[in-house]
């Protein structure tokens, strides 16, 4: 098993490995057809990225010079994995004044570390409670 | 005469011209209205310390807001700010223009580059130069443009109807929104399904709230989104309920459901959000790039965008939208550059505005071209609309640009507005959605616009929408409605479409879908390093997008003229009778007609048959008691040859030359070719009366008196070019008639009169 990463040849993926791009519960591209999908076979959970091809689309970015895309979809691969109300949760917790205090923020980031083992978006997460404090965002705008 | 007048009438004839409903600004630095000087734009500076930001334009890091925080900590690389910043801000400016300096080793420099830095060195560039420039940097070689599909009713058969025509004329991306906040899932998959019809891969958005839009999304009805704005003040950016960090957040949430994502921002929202803190357009523009580059989204929505009309008010404004553009792409952001929010009333500046992005090539051209009439547009108006999408067409084929358009035939288009009314109303009722009737139907397929539609009410449509958004439905249900009912292609160019997030492909920078191929500045990376590289239209692209309809040619201008022969032969009868001789008649004037006249060709280009035109030529004649004798000339088509030899020819050496597209001249004897008595230039506007007096003034002349020259007058139409094409293929034909040396001919000329 080679370690070496993903490169600008290897993209784009679905032409240069359609067999090993696999949607969230495991098909591969090429078994996502019209033919399964009205058999009933195929559900939007199917049609979901995965961690991994997300980890291969960031290396394919820093391989292309573009590190802050990388860094993004490095925590996009984190966060593939988080139930979607999670996301939409602490994206409003995130908002101005929505957090009424860093603990607020210091406790979600707890959740991602220990709960999903998402370590990018907890630190990234603590980043912002210190920002948001010393800026003054704990404070109700509605 | 007005008598009192104290005014120069050219200014109230200027205050009626749609310009002078544009307001202008004053610049005033201290107000925020300055495009690239603001009165607290800091001087461009960067301190680092181990590895860490701890001055930036200025402003230590104890005192950095979230903004300057959220660029130092990840715009910055610390690896090569030291050598970037080093590059005095002319020398980057030039380094922009000169072909020899690759894009990636500025996209490289970018990284260590401050925001004030940034501005600085485009500010240095002229307009032509940031054009230039921006062909250069932008990231993917291959133009794109993108389309605002909306109407007023928010009705989804015309949304699909208008979708599938979007794709139809070439647009990569298509944009829609709500008229009514409620209708965003109704509109969603109206536009989606309309957009699979004719091919696949035209990625899709639908902008509304932001967490709405995220769930729109998820259910796999939109395959990108890009209302994400930033601002490059922390007041504004808070007054806009978000931080860096959460619209950060947001690009991760929609890259990990394999949704294509781009940041929003464009010159002047600071000011209008009440916040600009006395800094230029410019410099506040530079700052939110930057952030964008730092959070890490793939591309940017830039160039004024909703403040585009604000910064065309100022001085420099519209430069300034160029300048914030290049700095997109210097920082190697997909660009969709603005050219949407219309700025001006003046077709004249819209034209001036799209041209330097049509030459250059951008991403997307238009972040939103109005492929739907301006009143449908419910983002408001774009820079160019579905009203003046064929002036945009023919701009591509003036100067031989890509804008990421193609014409399309009229029968094409009338086919696709069916199949993808169709398939919206068989989803609908597939799906128990709603029942569209045939009136409905068919009132869409036609219509221009949604006035002109008999079809859902937007109550209607909130029904509609609801029902989609409570029971869950989402895309791979709209497959299997689409294949049930027998639109095979349309469900597989839908299920192709969520398959893209599979790979996440698209996720890459600057990413569109070709003949079914990603196509991002990763795999079609814009090399620009002179001429000959970068983008460069194909032989199969290029007569796609020249075959504008209704052209002309020789043959269709012999077509037409054929259809007039006959009428003419049963007006007038022309017979040859040999060679022309000298008259000796002092009250004769001789009209010497060109090689085709009446023989294949039989109208003038005001549309007289050349039967009316003789006529009144003969009657102006004799209504001064002279006679008109007619000569074919066949040596000669042109107008002073043919007046001047009628003159050698005539009697009372007075001659007219006529053309068979009406064009006219009064000559005489002895007279140098181009030195005529009187020109008859203007043939599209010359009237039977006109030709009337030509005679008779040209009889007067045989009598020695000096007539008032008949006066065509011309309301100042451009007449070249409504006309010369076909000029020019008429007097083709007329030239090749033309025989070195060949002689005059008399002809007798009949009129034909049918009893009444």
């Amino acid at each position: 098993m080679t370690t070496r990463p993903f490169g600008i040849p290897d993209y784009p993926l679905a032409e240069t490995c359609p067999g090993e791009v696999r949607g969230a519960r495991g098909l591969s591209l090429d078994e996502l057809t019209l033919e399964r999908v009205v058999a009933g076979e195929i559900a939007m959970e199917d049609l979901r990225i995965t961690p991994q091809s997300l980890s291969r689309q960031a290396e394919i970015s820093r391989a292309a010079g573009r590190p802050t895309l990388a860094l993004n979809l490095e925590r996009a691969a984190e966060m593939a994995a988080l139930p979607q109300r999670v996301i939409m949760e602490i994206y409003e917790l995130l908002r101005p004044g929505r957090a009424k205090s860093e603990a607020e923020l210091i406790s979600a980031a707890k959740l991602l570390r220990e709960t999903y083992g998402t370590f990018k978006l907890a630190d990234f997460l603590e980043e912002a409670a210190e920002v948001y404090r010393r800026r003054g965002l704990y404070m109700g705008r509605y | 005469m007005t008598t009192g007048a104290n005014r120069w009438q050219r200014f109230a004839d200027w205050d009626l011209r749609p310009l002078r409903l544009d307001r202008f600004a004053a610049e005033d630095p201290e107000n925020g209205f300055s495009a690239f000087r603001g009165r607290n734009d800091p001087q461009a500076s960067l301190a680092i310390e181990d590895g860490r930001v701890t001055v930036l334009d200025g402003v230590p890091e104890a005192r950095f807001d979230m903004i300057d925080h959220y660029i130092a900590r990840y715009h910055i690389d610390p690896s090569v700010a030291a050598e970037a910043m080093a590059i005095p801000a002319a020398e980057l400016a030039r380094m922009l223009v000169d072909m020899n300096v690759p894009r990636t080793e500025l996209t490289r420099l970018a990284h260590g580059l401050s925001p004030a830095r940034l501005a600085e060195a485009v500010a240095n560039l002229s307009a032509l130069e940031i054009a230039f420039a921006y062909g250069k940097m932008r990231a993917r070689r291959t133009p794109g443009n993108q389309a605002h599909v909306t109407n007023a009713k928010d009705d989804p058969l015309q949304l699909a109807a208008d979708a599938a025509t979007a794709v139809a004329f070439g647009f990569d991306e298509i944009e829609t929104t709500v008229r009514v906040s409620r209708n965003a899932w109704s509109n969603a998959l109206a536009c989606a399904v309309g957009s699979a019809v004719g091919r696949a891969g035209t990625l899709f958005q639908c902008s509304c709230e932001e967490a709405e839009e995220l769930k729109i999304g998820m259910a796999g009805f939109t395959s990108y989104a890009e209302t994400v704005s930033v601002y490059g003040t922390e007041r504004a950016f808070i007054d806009g309920d978000d931080t860096p960090w959460s619209k950060a957040w947001l690009a991760s949430a929609y890259a990990s459901r394999g949704i294509k994502m781009r940041c929003t921002s464009g010159a002047a929202s600071e000011l209008l959000m009440g916040f600009h803190e006395a800094k230029s357009l410019l410099y506040l523009e530079a700052r939110c790039l930057c952030l964008q580059r730092a959070i890490g989204v793939q591309g940017t929505q830039n160039g004024g965008i909703d403040g585009a009309p604000l910064a065309a008010t100022m001085p420099g404004g519209v430069r300034e939208l160029m300048a914030e553009n290049l700095i997109a792409v210097w920082l190697d952001l997909e660009c969709a550059s603005g050219n949407d929010a219309r700025p001006t009333e003046s077709e004249i500046r819209v034209g001036a505005k799209i041209l330097p992005y049509l030459i250059s090539g951008s991403d997307l051209i238009c972040s939103g071209f109005g492929s739907i009439l301006k009143y449908d547009n419910s983002f408001n108006p774009s820079l160019l609309n579905g009203e003046e999408l064929e002036d945009y067409l023919v701009l591509q084929r003036d100067f031989e640009a890509d804008g990421g358009l193609v014409p399309v035939e009229e029968t094409r288009v009338l086919e696709l507005r069916r199949r993808a009314v169709d398939a919206v109303s068989a989803v609908l009722e597939e799906l128990d959605l709603a029942a569209p009737e045939a009136r409905m139907k068919e009132s869409v397929v036609v219509a221009s616009g949604s006035d002109d539609t008999d079809s859902f009410t937007p109550r209607q449509v909130a029904l509609i929408s609801e029902k989609i958004s409570e029971r869950g439905i989402s895309m791979l249900d709209v497959v299997r409605a689409l294949d049930r009912r027998g639109f095979a292609d349309e469900a597989r160019n839908l299920l192709f479409l969520l398959r893209l997030r599979v790979s996440g492909d698209y996720l890459q920078t600057s990413a569109l879908i070709r003949q079914g191929r990603v196509m991002s500045a990763v795999n079609d990376p814009n090399d620009y390093a002179g001429p000959g590289t970068g983008y460069r239209m194909s032989e199969d692209r290029r007569r796609d997008i020249v075959g504008i309809r209704d052209v002309l040619d020789r043959a269709e201008v012999l077509r037409t003229e054929g259809t007039f022969a006959k009428a003419e032969g049963g007006r007038i009868r022309y017979r040859e009778m040999g060679p022309a001789q000298t008259g000796d008649d002092p009250g004769e004037v001789v009209v010497g007609v060109s090689p085709g006249f009446g023989l294949k060709l039989f109208r003038t280009l005001a549309g007289h048959p050349l039967s009316a035109v003789l006529k009144e030529i003969k009657a102006g004649v004799e209504e001064r008691g002279l006679r008109l004798r007619v000569v074919r000339l066949l040596h000669t088509a042109d107008t002073s040859f043919l007046g001047l030899s009628a003159a050698t020819l005539s009697g009372s050496g007075v001659g007219i030359g006529l053309q068979a597209k009406g064009t006219a001249v009064i000559h005489q004897r002895g007279r140098l070719p181009h030195n005529n008595l009187e020109l008859f230039s203007n043939a599209p506007i010359t009237s039977l009366d006109h030709y009337r007096r030509l005679g008779s003034n040209a009889a007067s002349h045989a009598l020695g008196e000096l007539p008032d020259p008949v006066v065509v007058p011309t309301r100042g139409e451009a007449l070249g070019s409504r006309h010369h094409a076909r000029v020019a293929l008429i007097y083709a034909i007329e030239t090749s008639l033309t025989r070195d040396g060949a002689a005059p001919q008399e002809i007798e000329i009949e009129f034909m009169e049918a009893a009444e």
